[in-house]
């Protein structure tokens, strides 16, 4: 039991670490420069609860359960895979990160709310879930694909400047196309994907790659991974409300 | 109270949907193309629980305490009686003074303290053979976080297009890409990624969002998502600035 208990008090204080900078900054301003009342501050103090235990919870989770299984999987098939599994892996992994990832689901609920409110799309239930769903649909997808196309440029030994510059002209261009409502979240994005659940398992496997590989540097390759993933989910979100806004 | 155990077995229930894709991935490929049995069974259905029920509290705490005072930062911060007191007066950019240094120092503050940029700083001096020190690239992508969240605040207030300060953005990456060492540059394209934690990315959506909703002339919908694009691109730059700066010392140590 003591054992337990300490297992879950690290998470807590790491999660606490992570508020404490939100709340100084927060509270500094509110007692010197605001010094106004905060609307609904009890519920708001639960709710902070709420994200202190749940972060811990949901951390020390993914550390019994699914980054040892990923990490474990990510080498092995980075050492011996076939290349059809291999990338069906690199597809898969990127996809399904993606679909859990916290900051994704929460933004895009936020997005499907503004819409709502703007009359883009439908106000009810299930026109924002279908909103949101889509939204999370398109980023994962991309998010997939990046690491898919990543996996290939380590094997291949494609040049990663070069990717990226031609990527991010790719979404310059398309931007003058795509309805200005969905630029914003567009962009955010290539920022909200790669996050908690995303990136240890997905460096694992870039990491494992580029080591197993003779020849290749697991921190120059090993890191590329990262940078295609935060590029792709622009284009696709833009190309989603393409078809789906007015 | 009823309505709370309500609204967390909801989400349960729909974060279990959510992680599903990975377990099932995980699984498929461990029992059926692997075919190994998984270690400690056991601890991973635990661990699976823990995922699932703080995944879903994390979520209702988001709803409940960060995005309500994103927006109540940016609605107080915005707020006419706040920045004039009676005498109301004409809304101009340099009169938000307030929002530029809220968002610079909740850009520095939580990226500064990030548990991710801590790890890979201290790979970073390692690899460097501590020509790049740990702390020195912390300051230096917090600066860049904060920067950007200041500057994207600035964009939401004044309602400029999104994509031309990112294209300004860009087009500094690739030019300082061509003067940087080699061995900095993926690291600097990656410290983008890595500063927008879980916490962070709610909270500055939240701001954008609520500022863009009471500046007057702006639309949410339009002006309010991009603060996390802004917190992203702009540590490249200051990291890669850092990067020269170091080299450029260095040389000039040598010299003499």
């Amino acid at each position: 039991m003591h054992r337990e208990l300490k297992a879950f008090l690290t998470p807590l204080l790491g999660a606490l670490r992570d508020l404490s900078p939100i709340v100084a900054v927060i509270l500094i301003f509110q007692l010197f420069v605001l010094q106004q009342p905060i609307p609904n501050l009890t519920n708001m103090l639960i709710g902070f609860l709420f994200v202190l235990f749940g972060l811990a919870l949901f951390i020390q989770g993914l550390e019994l359960a699914l980054f040892p299984i990923g990490e474990k999987l990510a080498y092995s098939f980075a050492k011996k895979g076939s290349l059809f599994w291999l990338l069906l892996f690199a597809f898969l992994l990127g996809f399904g990160t993606t679909i859990a990832e916290p900051a994704l689901i929460a933004i895009s609920g936020k997005a499907a709310d503004i819409a709502a409110e703007a009359g883009l799309i439908g106000s009810s239930e299930v026109d924002k879930s279908s909103y949101a769903n889509g939204l999370r649909l398109s980023v994962a997808f991309s998010v997939g694909l990046a690491i898919f196309l990543g996996v290939l440029r380590i094997l291949r030994g494609w040049p990663l400047p070069w990717m990226i510059i031609g990527g991010y002209l790719l979404i310059e261009v398309l931007t003058p196309f795509a309805p200005k409502e969905i630029i914003g979240i567009a962009y955010d994005s290539g920022g909200v994907t790669t996050s908690t659940i995303t990136v240890p398992l997905v460096t694992a496997l870039g990491i494992g790659l580029a080591s197993s590989i003779a020849g290749r540097n697991p921190v120059l390759d090993g890191f590329g991974l990262i940078a295609f993933a935060s590029l792709l989910p622009m284009l696709f979100v833009m190309v989603y409300g393409m078809t789906v806004l007015p | 109270m009823n309505n709370l155990l309500e609204v967390i077995i909801n989400t349960s229930w729909e974060t279990m949907r959510d992680v599903t894709p990975i377990i099932a991935t995980l699984f498929f490929f461990q029992y059926v193309i692997l075919k190994q049995p998984i270690a400690h069974l056991l601890r991973v259905f635990k661990g699976l629980l823990f995922v699932i029920f703080g995944l879903s509290f994390f979520l209702i705490g988001l709803q409940e305490a960060i995005f309500p005072l994103g927006d109540t930062m940016a609605r107080q911060l915005t707020d006419p009686y706040f920045l004039y007191g009676e005498q109301g007066g004409e809304y101009l950019w340099h009169d938000y003074g307030w929002v530029y240094l809220f968002g610079f120092s909740i850009g520095f503050a939580t990226t500064f303290a990030e548990p991710a940029l801590i790890a890979v700083s201290l790979k970073a001096q390692e690899i460097s053979g501590g020509s790049i020190s740990s702390f020195g690239l912390r300051v230096a992508v917090a600066m860049g976080v904060a920067i950007g969240v200041s500057i994207g605040c600035f964009r939401i207030i004044t309602g400029g297009p999104l994509w031309a300060f990112i294209v300004v953005a860009y087009v500094t990456v690739i030019v300082q890409t061509f003067f940087s060492p080699k061995s900095i540059i993926p690291l600097a394209y990656d410290s983008g990624g890595v500063t927008t934690s879980t916490v962070t990315v709610p909270l500055l959506a939240a701001l954008g969002l609520g500022l863009a909703s009471t500046v007057p002339g702006r639309s949410p919908v339009i002006d309010g998502f991009g603060l996390i694009a802004f917190a992203s691109v702009f540590p490249i730059i200051t990291v890669l600035f850092y990067a020269q700066i170091s080299l450029w010392l260095e040389r000039h140590h040598s010299n003499h």
